[in-house]
């Protein structure tokens, strides 16, 4: 479904992206793994066209991404850090988000807004959300239109426990629909029952990209945070 | 497109900026024209503090704007949208705020004190500096990611339009004074927009007789239906080449 092939991304002297090549089917729980500063987001952000590579490209449904932005109807992007118009509220930027989508997504799924339960909240302005209610705020916009691809950047990053949860429930359940799934977190545990495939990034290279079981089988340990710390330690930085 | 240029308006309307600076320009309007009992006067006396205040207004706020949207157009560009759309509405979306603040600060006075030629022409120019200010607004926003600098490249243009560039002009005239400089200086007004709009203006006022031999060359040239198209080509091209450039870096910036 998505096919990059040699994406560089050079920032000044820093290479975020070197010579990267992914393959990625439908259907797959794919999470990027790797230090700080590997090249993560920048490989997200390329994904989305935010980023444009310096050399390489990306397709999508075998349809190059660089000139395209048809294709970014079937993705929900779920950013790091949610940065909003800050003097809108919640209320107008869901408009505004389903005012701008609706020719192409008319399914919406505000499974998320109500579990959440954004509507108590949604004559607030974003500037006065806490970092939390901002993430679930990115978090319900991500889902809203039901995508077939789900691009979540540190996803349960300052969830509280409940919300965590909660998210973690609907991920689970749009796994189960067949969609294709991209995570990055730091929370390793968060990701376990989650993701099928782990691809592991460090200082802008790709170092493997393989099923969960096959890491497991390959590293001899059963626990994510474990075989991911031993490949941590085999390759010092 | 059209959706995007609504949601910036409704920003713009939510932002006081674009009121306060349509009542300011009301007030000088008002009592410029009350002040003077010959509505001719008045335009001359308008002239000048519109060629400083509307330039000033529409490329130091835009600049701003653009920056602080910043959020606004990383959400967006996230969403199926195209670029460029995205970036014209935003471009389309000051245009018509800032227009729409001239057209009813001094468009109005202007067409009820003045309803002649001169007046025409003085609302035509300054809708078209208002765009011309806008793109070049957009341009220096584009050049660079930090916020002072963008501003302060705004203001230096700014400045450079309004006051380096004439002085640049007289230090010319002095030095070649000797030369019959008047076809050049039609080449040199050609290169601010400024300077372009308020000779456009002042032909248009009886007062032009007064300038000498170069103001001769000029009223040949601009009075004629060729030269006033040209000069207000020209406009639209000071407006459109800052866009096309901001544009086209805006495509291939990282977000």
């Amino acid at each position: 479904m998505i096919i990059a092939t040699n994406v560089t991304k050079k920032f000044g002297k820093l290479t975020a992206l070197n010579n990267v090549s992914v393959t990625c089917n439908r259907g797959q729980s794919i999470s990027l793994i790797g230090p700080n500063g590997s090249g993560k987001t920048t490989f997200i952000k390329c994904l989305l066209g935010m980023v444009v590579p310096d050399s390489g490209f990306i397709t999508f449904n075998q349809q190059n991404i660089s000139h395209d932005w048809q294709y970014r109807q079937h993705i929900g992007y779920m950013p790091q850090t949610g940065r909003y118009p800050e003097n809108m509220t919640i209320a107008q930027i869901f408009d505004m988000m389903k005012d701008i989508r609706k020719k192409t997504n008319p399914v919406l799924d505000e499974e998320l807004v109500n579990l959440f339960e954004l509507e108590n909240i949604s004559s607030k302005r974003m500037r006065t959300l806490s970092g939390g209610t901002r993430q679930k705020v990115s978090a319900a916009l991500a889902f809203l239109f039901s995508p077939d691809v789900l691009i979540l950047d540190e996803p349960t990053a300052g969830l509280d426990p409940v919300a965590t949860e909660i998210l973690k429930e609907k991920i689970r359940k749009e796994k189960a629909k067949g969609k294709l799934l991209f995570i990055t977190s730091h929370i390793l545990s968060d990701l376990e029952d989650i993701i099928t495939e782990v691809i592991y990034m460090q200082d802008g290279d790709l170092r493997f990209h393989k099923s969960l079981a096959q890491l497991q089988e390959d590293t001899g340990e059963m626990r994510l945070s474990k075989a991911i710390a031993q490949v941590m330690q085999k390759r010092p930085s | 497109m059209k959706k995007i240029i609504k949601y910036v308006l409704l920003d713009l309307l939510r932002n006081k900026i674009v009121l306060a600076y349509t009542v300011l320009l009301l007030v000088i309007s008002f009592s410029v024209f009350n002040l003077e009992d010959n509505p001719s006067k008045g335009v001359l006396s308008l002239l000048n503090i519109i060629l400083i205040i509307v330039p000033l207004v529409s490329i130091v706020f835009s600049t701003i704007y653009v920056y602080n949207a910043t959020e606004f157009i990383e959400l967006l560009v996230a969403q199926p949208l195209k670029r460029v759309s995205l970036w014209l509405s935003i471009y389309a979306g000051l245009s018509l705020a800032l227009c729409f603040a001239f057209f009813v600060g001094a468009a109005i006075p202007i067409l009820l004190y003045a309803p002649f030629e001169s007046g025409g022409v003085m609302v035509m120019m300054g809708l078209l500096i208002t765009l011309i200010f806008v793109a070049i607004a957009l341009l220096a926003s584009v050049l660079t990611r930090d916020k002072a600098k963008g501003i302060g490249i705004s203001i230096m243009l700014w400045f450079y339009f309004t006051l380096i560039f004439d002085g640049i002009v007289l230090f010319l005239l002095f030095q070649f004074m000797d030369y019959p400089m008047e076809k050049p200086m039609l080449i040199v007004s050609a290169l601010n927009p400024i300077d372009l709009a308020r000779v456009l203006i002042l032909l248009k006022l009886d007062i032009s007789a007064l300038m000498g031999a170069t103001s001769a060359v000029f009223k040949d040239f601009f009075g004629s239906y060729w030269g006033m198209s040209l000069a207000i080509s020209i406009l639209l091209l000071w407006a459109f080449i800052p866009l096309w450039l901001s544009l086209r870096r805006f495509n291939r910036r990282d977000l």
